[in-house]
C-alpha cells in the first residue's frame, strides 16, 4: 500500500501540521496536476493522472483524523476492526442512545448547536486518546488506538446528521 | 518549401512553433470559440464580424447550415432546424420524450440512441453537436491561419458522465484534439481571476438560456479550488421567456394559438426580457397569422413572474454555499455568467443573497469562452511559467447498487478530481459465481433515482458460501470528469473492466469512422496522412526518451534495463524509417510498456527532489 505520509513528506504521527500539509498538497498539485500534462505523451498523462488521483486521496486521508488514524495503523500492519464487528464498550455504546434520543429531540437551531457543541467536545477527548495510543508502537496501544477510532467514527456520524438537520432547520 | 530538421537524438529540432490552443464555449443557445491571441484572450468573429455562433443547425439534402442563417430557417422548417441541442446530449429516447412533449422534431430510436430524423438522414445530438464545433473549429482556423493544436471545451458543471463523455464524443467528431472539458463556472472564475488576481473565495452564478450552475471556489497563490458545485439543468432564461408567453396567453386567452406559434411567442416574449432590463416597460409584439398582438408588459410585472424561477436558483446557490462550508460573508466575489444575469432582478437577488455586488465587467455571453482560451493557451505549454492551476470536483456522487434497490455512494460528490476509489463488496448467496456492477450517478438513495451509467457483469468466479467471495471495485475519475470502472474478484484475480458509456454513446470505433467518412480526402491520402502522423510520433518519443536516459538513466535503472529500452529504441528508429503504419504504432506501444517502470522513477524522484527543496528551506 501507498504510504501517504511519504507522500507528502511528513512524519508518521497522528498529530499534523495542518498549514504544512495544505502548502505541501498545493506542491504536489502542481507537481502532478493532469493540467501540467496536457500535451505530454499518453504514458506521462497516464502516470500523473494515476499519481494526482493518489495525491488527492491521501489529502483526503491525512486531513480526516478518522481516516488518518486508520492509515497508520495500516501501515503497521494492524488488522483494522471490520465494519460488522460489533462494538463492546456498553459504556459507550449508553451514551450513544442517550445522544440519539437528544439529537432526535432537538428541533430548533439552539438545540441542535448546543448539541453539535456537545458531540465536539467528546469528539476532542477521544483524538487525544487517539494521538496518545498512535504515539507507542506496541500492540495494546495499536488496540488502544483501534477502538478510539471506531468511537470516533460512530461520533461523526452523529455531526453528521446533526448538521443535515441543521441546515434543514435554518 | 519547408527545409529538413536535423537534430541529434536526445536534443530537440529548432524551438517549437507557438502552438494553437482555442476555448470553445458550447451553449445551449449561443457557443463561442476563442484564443489568446498577443497576450490577451479574445472570443474570434465571423466573416460578418459577428462573434456569437446561434447554436442552430439546419439540415438541407445539399448541406448543414450553421447558426445565424440556420435561425432564420428555424420558423419556415422547424423540423430539419436543430435549436438548444445540448439539452438533448447524453439523453436517451425516453428522458427526451418525457422530459419536453412539444417538439418541433421527429425523433427516432435505434437501440434507444435518440436521433432527429431530418432531410439529410437522421442525426444524433452528438452530431449536431459536432457540426457546431466544426464550423468554429474551421473559424478559428482560417483566422488564426494554422491548424489548432487542441481545444478547451466547456461543459456546466452539474454535466453528468454521460453528457460529459457526449461532449468530448462530439468535439472528437469533429476533428478537435481535446485538451480538457472544463466546467463553464470554473471558465469564468479564471476569466476573472487572471485579471484581477484576487484572493479568497469566489462565487460564480451562471444563468444561461437552459442551465443554471453556482460553483464556490477559492483562490490562493494561483491555484483554484473548486470547493462545491451544484445547479439544475433545466432551469435559465428560457423559462423566464416562456413565463412571459404563459402570461400572455392566458391575459389574451389565446392558448388555442400557441402550440403553433410557440416559438414566435417565446421570439417576442425573449424580446420584452431584454428591454426589461434597461426600461420599465415595454410592448409585447408578436404575428399569429391573421392575429397581431400588442401588450403592454411592466417590469414590477415580469419580476413577478420569474420570482419562483430567481428563488430557485438562490436557494440552489444556498446549498453550494453550505456544501462549502462558508457562509455568505466569506465569498468576496461574485461572478455573473451568462446572458439571463442581465436581468435586474437577477442582479439584485445575486447582490443580496451574498452580500457583496456582482461583477459584471467582462460580458457575460463571453466570460466562459474567455476563460477556456485561457487554459487552452495553458494546456498547449505556451505559458510554461504560469502558475495559475484548477482544481476541478466530482459534481455528482457516483456508486453502486446493492441489496434493495439501494445505492452506496463510492465518491461522493464535491471530492476533488482525478480520483480513484476502491470498496469491497461480497456474494449474497451461496455458489454466486457471477456479479453484476450497476453504476449510478446522483444523490438520492434509490437506483430509480439516480443516473443509470452503466451495467456489467463479473463472471466465471469460483463458487464460495454467501460472504466468501472479495469483490473490490474501484471507480477512477479523469480530470474531464469521465468515470472508468473496473471489478476484480480478489481470491482469483479474475478482472472485468469497462470505460463507462452510456448505452446511447459513441464506441472509439464508431467515431473514427463517421471521422473517416466525413473527410473529403482520397482513403489513400487518408493513410499517407497517418503514416505521417506515426512517424512524427515516433520521433517525438525518440527524442524525450533519449534526452530521459541521458538525464536519469545511471541512476534509476539497471544495466540490463538500460538495455532492453535501448534495444527497443533502436528498433522503433529502425521501423519510422522503413515500416507501415500499424508496425510503428505497435513499437511505440512496446516502448511504452517497457519504459513504464522507468517513467514512474522518474516521476516519483521530480516529486520527492522537489518536496524535500521544499523541507529545507523550511527550517
Amino acid at each position: 500500500m501507498t504510504d501517504y505520509f511519504a507522500l507528502y513528506n511528513l512524519p508518521h504521527a497522528f498529530q499534523i501540521d495542518e498549514s504544512l500539509l495544505k502548502q505541501r498538497y498545493q506542491q504536489l498539485q502542481k507537481l502532478t496536476h493532469p493540467d501540467r500534462f496536457a500535451s505530454a505523451s499518453e504514458q506521462e498523462k497516464r502516470l500523473y493522472m494515476q499519481k494526482n488521483a493518489q495525491v488527492n486521496d491521501a489529502y483526503y486521508v491525512l486531513k480526516t483524523p478518522v481516516k488518518r488514524g486508520e492509515h497508520l495503523l495500516a501501515l503497521r500492519q494492524f488488522p483494522l476492526p471490520d465494519e460488522q464487528a460489533t462494538m463492546g464498550d456498553t459504556e459507550f455504546l449508553m451514551q450513544q442512545m442517550e445522544l440519539r434520543e437528544a439529537l432526535a429531540d432537538a428541533d430548533n437551531q439552539q438545540q441542535l448547536e448546543a448539541f453539535i457543541k456537545s458531540v465536539e467536545s467528546l469528539d476532542e477527548d477521544l483524538t487525544q486518546q487517539i494521538e496518545q495510543a498512535l504515539s507507542a508502537q506496541d500492540h495494546a496501544s495499536n488496540e488502544a488506538a483501534a477502538s478510539a477510532l471506531t468511537k470516533l467514527k460512530f461520533l461523526n456520524k452523529l455531526a453528521a446528521e446533526a448538521d443535515n438537520k441543521l441546515q434543514q432547520v435554518s | 518549401m519547408a527545409l529538413l530538421q536535423i537534430a541529434e537524438p536526445g536534443k530537440s529540432a529548432a524551438p517549437h512553433e507557438k502552438k494553437i490552443g482555442v476555448g470553445i464555449d458550447l451553449g445551449t443557445t449561443n457557443s463561442l470559440v476563442s484564443a489568446v491571441r498577443s497576450g490577451s484572450c479574445e472570443t474570434l468573429p465571423d466573416e460578418a464580424g459577428r462573434h456569437i455562433l446561434p447554436s442552430v443547425v439546419q439540415y438541407t439534402p445539399e448541406a448543414e447550415v450553421v447558426g445565424y442563417d440556420a435561425i432564420e430557417n428555424a420558423v419556415n422548417d422547424p423540423q430539419n432546424t436543430i435549436v438548444s441541442v445540448k439539452r438533448f446530449m447524453g439523453r436517451s429516447v425516453q428522458d427526451v420524450t418525457s422530459t419536453w412533449a412539444n417538439l418541433p422534431y421527429s425523433f427516432v430510436s435505434a437501440e434507444g440512441n435518440p436521433a432527429f430524423a431530418t432531410v439529410a438522414g437522421n442525426k444524433t445530438p452528438v452530431e449536431v453537436s459536432a457540426d457546431i464545433l466544426r464550423q468554429l473549429k474551421n473559424r478559428a482556423q482560417s483566422t488564426l491561419g494554422e491548424e489548432l493544436t487542441g481545444a478547451v471545451i466547456t461543459v456546466p458543471a452539474y454535466f453528468d458522465d454521460a453528457q460529459r463523455q457526449s461532449t468530448k464524443d462530439a468535439a472528437k467528431l469533429a476533428g478537435l484534439n481535446v485538451l480538457r472539458l472544463l466546467n463553464e463556472p470554473t471558465a469564468a472564475a479564471i476569466a476573472y481571476g487572471l485579471d484581477t488576481n484576487a484572493q479568497g473565495s469566489i462565487a460564480v452564478y451562471d444563468l444561461g438560456g437552459g442551465t443554471f450552475d453556482v460553483s464556490i471556489l477559492t483562490l490562493t497563490k494561483g491555484v483554484f479550488e473548486v470547493l462545491s458545485t451544484a445547479g439544475d439543468t433545466a432551469l435559465g432564461g428560457d423559462d423566464f421567456d416562456l413565463a412571459i408567453v404563459n402570461y400572455i396567453v392566458d391575459k389574451l386567452d389565446i392558448a388555442a394559438l400557441q402550440t403553433r406559434y410557440h416559438r414566435d411567442l417565446m421570439e417576442a416574449a425573449k424580446k420584452v426580457k431584454e428591454i426589461l432590463s434597461d426600461e420599465s416597460s415595454a410592448v409585447f409584439c408578436a404575428q399569429l397569422g391573421e392575429q397581431n398582438i400588442h401588450f403592454d408588459i411592466d417590469r414590477t410585472t415580469f419580476e413577478s413572474l420569474i420570482q419562483d424561477k430567481v428563488d430557485l436558483s438562490v436557494n440552489i446557490a444556498k446549498r453550494a454555499l453550505a456544501d462549502a462550508k462558508l457562509s455568505q460573508k466569506d465569498i468576496a466575489h461574485v461572478v455573473m455568467v451568462g446572458g439571463s444575469t442581465r436581468v435586474p432582478a437577477v442582479r439584485n437577488a445575486v447582490g443580496e443573497f451574498f452580500q457583496c455586488e456582482p461583477l459584471t465587467n467582462i460580458d457575460p455571453d463571453k466570460v466562459v469562452a474567455i476563460g477556456a482560451g485561457i487554459q487552452a493557451d495553458i494546456l498547449v505549454g505556451n505559458k510554461p511559467d504560469s502558475d495559475l492551476l484548477l482544481l476541478d470536483v466530482l459534481p455528482l456522487s457516483l456508486g453502486l447498487e446493492t441489496m434493495g434497490g439501494l445505492v452506496e455512494k463510492i465518491i461522493p460528490r464535491n471530492t476533488t478530481i482525478p480520483v480513484a476509489r476502491a470498496q469491497e463488496f461480497t456474494t449474497f448467496k451461496d455458489g454466486q459465481t457471477a456479479m453484476m456492477i450497476h453504476v449510478l450517478q446522483g444523490e438520492r438513495e434509490l437506483v430509480e433515482h439516480c443516473r443509470s451509467l452503466a451495467k456489467f457483469n463479473l463472471t466465471d468466479f469460483p463458487a464460495m458460501a454467501a460472504g466468501a467471495a472479495h469483490i473490490r471495485v474501484t471507480f477512477q475519475v479523469d480530470a474531464d470528469g469521465l468515470l472508468s470502472v473496473s471489478a476484480m474478484e480478489k481470491s482469483t484475480g479474475k478482472t472485468a473492466e469497462i470505460q463507462v458509456k452510456p448505452s446511447y454513446g459513441l464506441e472509439e470505433s464508431e467515431i473514427l469512422e463517421m471521422l473517416r467518412a466525413s473527410m473529403s480526402h482520397a482513403s489513400e491520402d487518408m493513410q499517407a496522412r497517418m503514416l505521417k502522423e506515426q512517424q512524427v510520433e515516433a520521433q517525438r518519443v525518440l527524442e524525450a526518451m533519449y534526452a530521459a536516459l541521458e538525464q536519469d538513466g545511471d541512476e534509476l535503472l539497471s544495466s540490463s534495463e538500460r538495455e532492453e529500452i535501448e534495444q527497443a529504441l533502436q528498433k522503433l528508429e529502425q521501423l519510422r524509417e522503413s515500416a507501415g503504419t500499424d508496425d510503428i504504432k505497435q513499437q511505440i506501444e512496446a516502448v511504452d510498456a517497457i519504459s513504464q517502470t522507468f517513467a514512474s522513477r522518474r516521476m516519483d524522484k521530480s516529486i520527492r527532489d522537489a518536496l524535500s527543496g521544499q523541507s529545507i528551506s523550511d527550517i
